[in-house]
């Protein structure tokens, strides 16, 4: 008799995510355990582990297609799954030979199924395979503000999502000062060939993710150079002589290390803002988040308790974070409790930028390329190596003589790796 | 080269096309509408849903002027002027038909009796029924040519005896007997009304029931009162063959209890229908087809070819003139770069019988089908005051609830009046009211609506006129 597995966890709050890919096929046999496919939910791709063993016999979901948690996603037979496991590669033939009436049976138990499955108009699930309880002029209003109604809790009976809950969702995610709905556009074909090219999940969240900062937060950006000449030529030292395989001692690990000690200078950097209650909300940890550019689109994985780490320690799981972002493994606990974000284009070009804030977050660091520049030092001419920092702020929280303040402790701290020591 | 060219054309004028046209008038565009029939308004309202039901007024008052006798009232039996009926129906045509072209005029639609062949994504040539042939660009179009009755070729004998809805509907003569091919909502209702006016009709049905589709609950008392109404209703049997003979249409029939061989005055084949994607150069703009020959559209009634879109019958199914009619608003809002998608729970289906058979969204066996845990409610029109004063109590009125929330999923309805008696139903399910919202609306007494509401409040406790005893 094959058996349903359900995605039953998707991860905390995850309403709904899209079959990214899927890495079993009818036929397989599985273990316990067994990662069957990835799902991608607006935070993250995240592999779906099976919690049982057996043979794969049919598949409910499609490459792409929605589930929502609880959703049946394959169906197995746990009676085959022994036979490969206890047999090995060779032998597995003859077993096979004798386990194959039970196969059948389970065979046409799966083809009623899919019989069924394909008159079904939505896919067949054991749980709340419902419509969203709205009317279609709550559906239209959700739509046009760009909300996903999934996400929105219903305060009607039964759960019913009103007018109102759709309006309350739009003003919490826009500040209350009403978000902006991006007329029309024009028929870019009348002008030449164009194509349309969808948006990932992903992408989705991290569009609607800076809209929301960008229109809650009042951004301004400090921008300073840092002298790095010394650290920079003591770090190469330091990773010339570094054992082999050890972790690789980025500026952007010791700019984590420099930020921390900042943050403890000024609390405010290392705050959230509630609005409603009028308060700062002050974290007493350092959580530091780096922007990640993947293929994929931008994460934004979090080193936690970076205060309470070494360099190299700091080094180590920085490596193991970006990896897994690339690798699209990041797990939802990888991207949350961030305090600080650090996003750098120093490996591309640039003098300066304005990075947007990630809310909640009340601050943020970008870090341009280094380049070599003529300074007067002592009144000679000398060629120093100059690293752009730019430091984007929610101007309610922090006022720009902080901002200024903060900035050149960072500057000092980056130009004198001694500081960063004792700091 | 073209000899002309419009912003927007709208090839078919049915209850996608005209809809469309109009909506896309209202929004600034410059408009044309074809269709090839000589009066605007599609199968619809020449060949379907309106003509039917004209003449199904009709039969209802000869079937109940029979019926009137038993409560005290005897009419003596009905004259029939055929000639004259056949003139009351194509009157209601003609008026409505004449409503959409001043409609049209009004709204600066420019409507054109012709055939539209399609030579590229943006050209159209029109041929008008006077031999002209002109050729339109156009910016944007909407293809909503519809469907036709499916005639498998064993049954084209080309004789003019065997008809499809079309022919049933002209109503040529009263034949003595008729045989009806497919006990759909189509077969059933023009069996009514040749029953109606005197033909003994006999229906063949392929599958088990009547209505292959619809909730069992509700096809019951139709089908009791049709039995009494038709000559024979034939289930699980197969129309093997026709032949046309000097005495009739001899069918050869494969079914238990069947006569294998019966003659009938005039067949109707009523096996479904099949949408209208040949024969107008659809290939020509590269607009791809599913294999049932449906135009693939996504949410927004968008074809793969961007600039153009398809409604109605030819999008899909289910084949159902508001579903087009609504789908007409979707595309035009759309193509004007609105976020306007096709996002309905509900879509009311009617068979206008006697009695009526009507529902909306999900029903008890398709919740069974997808494993979605349902409660069942039903109200028997015994219980109702209204139906009382009909003398029409076989009606029943279905809920499925959500078990969790008592929302109302879907509601079945048989009984007079059903088709009328959807609309509340379907904007409960469509805006997702819960039994209570409907149990405490007040409803107009005595009307077959309350039945709606009492039928909720056995949701979640006891309808005033039901009572079923608590299990101990």
């Amino acid at each position: 008799m094959s058996i349903e597995f359900k995605a039953d966890n998707l991860g905390d709050g995850v309403k709904s995510g899209d079959v990214a890919a899927i890495m079993v096929a009818v036929g397989d046999v599985i273990q316990a355990g067994h990662i069957i496919m990835e799902i991608e939910t607006d935070k993250a791709v995240l592999p779906l582990p099976c919690d049982k063993a057996g043979k794969v016999t049919q598949l409910l979901v499609k490459k792409g297609q929605t589930i929502t948690p609880g959703q049946a996603v394959l169906m197995l037979d746990p009676v085959a799954a022994g036979v490969p496991s206890m047999n090995g590669g060779a032998k597995s033939s003859a077993t096979a030979a004798v386990a194959s009436p039970p196969a059948k049976t389970t065979n046409t138990v799966v083809a009623t199924s899919a019989a069924a499955l394909a008159k079904a108009p939505l896919p067949a699930s054991s749980g709340r395979d419902l419509p969203l309880p709205a009317g279609p002029a709550t559906r239209r209003l959700a739509r046009e503000l760009g909300l996903n109604l999934a996400s929105i809790s219903g305060s009607g009976s039964g759960g019913r999502i009103t007018l109102e809950d759709v309006a309350r969702a739009a003003a919490g995610s826009g500040g209350g000062s009403g978000r902006v709905v991006e007329p029309p556009l024009p028929d870019f074909s009348k002008y030449g060939e164009v194509e349309r090219v969808a948006f990932s999940k992903l992408q989705k969240t991290s569009a609607n993710n800076l809209s929301l900062a960008w229109q809650v937060i009042p951004h301004v950006t400090q921008h300073d150079l840092s002298d790095i000449t010394e650290t920079e030529a003591l770090r190469k030292r330091f990773v010339e002589n570094a054992a082999k395989g050890s972790p690789k001692v980025t500026m952007t690990v010791l700019a984590m290390k420099a930020v921390v000690a900042c943050l403890k200078e000024f609390p405010n950097f290392n705050s959230s803002f509630d609005s409603a209650k009028g308060e700062i909300v002050q974290k007493k940890y350092f959580n530091i988040g780096i922007a990640v550019d993947t293929p994929n689109g931008l994460v934004v994985p979090v080193v936690k308790h970076v205060d309470q780490k070494s360099i190299l320690e700091l080094a180590a799981e920085l490596t193991e974070l970006a990896t897994k972002a690339r690798d699209r493994k990041l797990q939802l606990a990888d991207m949350q409790g961030g305090t600080f974000t650090i996003t750098t284009l120093g490996g591309i070009g640039g003098t300066s930028f304005t990075p947007i804030v990630n809310y909640p977050e009340v601050a943020i660091l970008g870090m341009s390329r280094s380049q070599k520049q003529l300074q007067l030092v002592d009144g000679n001419v000398t060629e120093r190596l100059m690293l752009p920092l730019s430091l984007s702020y929610d101007h309610r929280v922090v006022n720009g003589a902080d901002a200024a303040r903060f900035t050149v402790k960072l500057c000092n701290m980056l130009s004198s790796a001694f500081s960063m020591l004792i700091g | 080269m073209a000899d002309s060219q419009t912003e927007l054309l709208v090839l078919g004028g049915g209850p996608g096309g005209y809809p469309a046209a109009f909506e896309a008038a209202d929004h600034g565009m410059k408009v044309l509408l074809v269709d090839e029939g000589a009066r605007p308004g599609g199968v619809c309202l020449n060949r379907g849903c309106i003509p039917s039901k004209a003449l199904l007024h009709i039969a209802k008052l000869i079937n109940e002027s029979h019926e009137a006798s038993e409560w005290g009232l005897t009419f003596s039996s009905p004259k029939i002027d055929l000639a004259k009926l056949r003139d009351f129906k194509n009157g209601v045509i003609t008026k409505l038909s004449g409503g959409i072209t001043e409609l049209s005029k009004v709204r600066g639609v420019k409507l054109v009796a012709a055939r539209g062949t399609f030579l590229d994504a943006n050209t159209v040539e029109l041929k008008h029924a006077d031999g002209k042939i002109e050729r339109v660009s156009f910016e944007k179009a909407i293809i909503a040519t519809g469907s036709s009755p499916a005639v498998p070729p064993m049954f084209q004998l080309g004789d003019p005896r065997v008809m499809d809805s079309t022919g049933a509907l002209e109503l040529a003569d009263i034949p003595g007997s008729l045989l009806v091919v497919g006990g759909g909502y189509i077969g059933l209702e023009m069996g009514t009304v040749y029953a109606a006016l005197g033909s003994k009709v006999t229906v063949v049905e392929l599958t088990s029931g009547l209505l292959p589709g619809a909730d069992r609950d509700l096809v019951r008392p139709l089908q009791k009162r049709l039995e009494k109404q038709f000559a024979a209703l034939h289930l699980n049997t197969k129309v093997e063959a026709l032949k046309a003979t000097k005495a009739g249409i001899e069918a050869t029939l494969a079914g238990e209890g069947v006569a294998p061989k019966m003659t009938f005055d005039r067949v109707l084949i009523s096996i479904g229908r099949r949408p209208n994607s040949k024969g107008f150069g659809l290939e020509a703009t590269g607009v791809a087809v599913d294999e049932k020959g449906f135009i693939k559209v996504d949410r927004q009634l968008r074809s793969s070819v961007p600039h153009i879109f398809a409604i109605g019958d030819i999008a899909g199914e289910p084949m159902l003139a508001h579903k087009a009619t609504r789908e007409a608003k979707i595309a035009v809002e759309a193509m004007n770069g609105g976020k306007a998608e096709f996002d309905n729970i509900a879509i009311p289906a009617v068979v206008f019988t006697d009695p009526e058979i009507a529902w909306c969204g999900l029903m008890e066996h398709e919740a069974a089908a997808r494993n979605i845990e349902v409660k069942v409610v039903k109200f028997p029109w015994a219980a109702s005051g209204r139906a009382t004063t009909l003398s029409r109590n076989e009606g029943l009125t279905k809920l499925i609830i959500d078990p969790k929330t008592e929302r109302v999923l879907g509601v079945g309805l048989v009984g007079v009046n059903a088709g009328e008696m959807i609309a509340e139903a379907t904007l409960a399910v469509e805006t997702a009211a819960v039994a209570r919202d409907l149990a405490e609306t007040i409803h107009a007494h005595p009307t077959l609506s309350e039945t709606l509401m009492e039928a909720a409040e056995s949701v979640f406790g006891q309808a005033t006129h039901s009572y079923r005893p608590k299990r101990s």
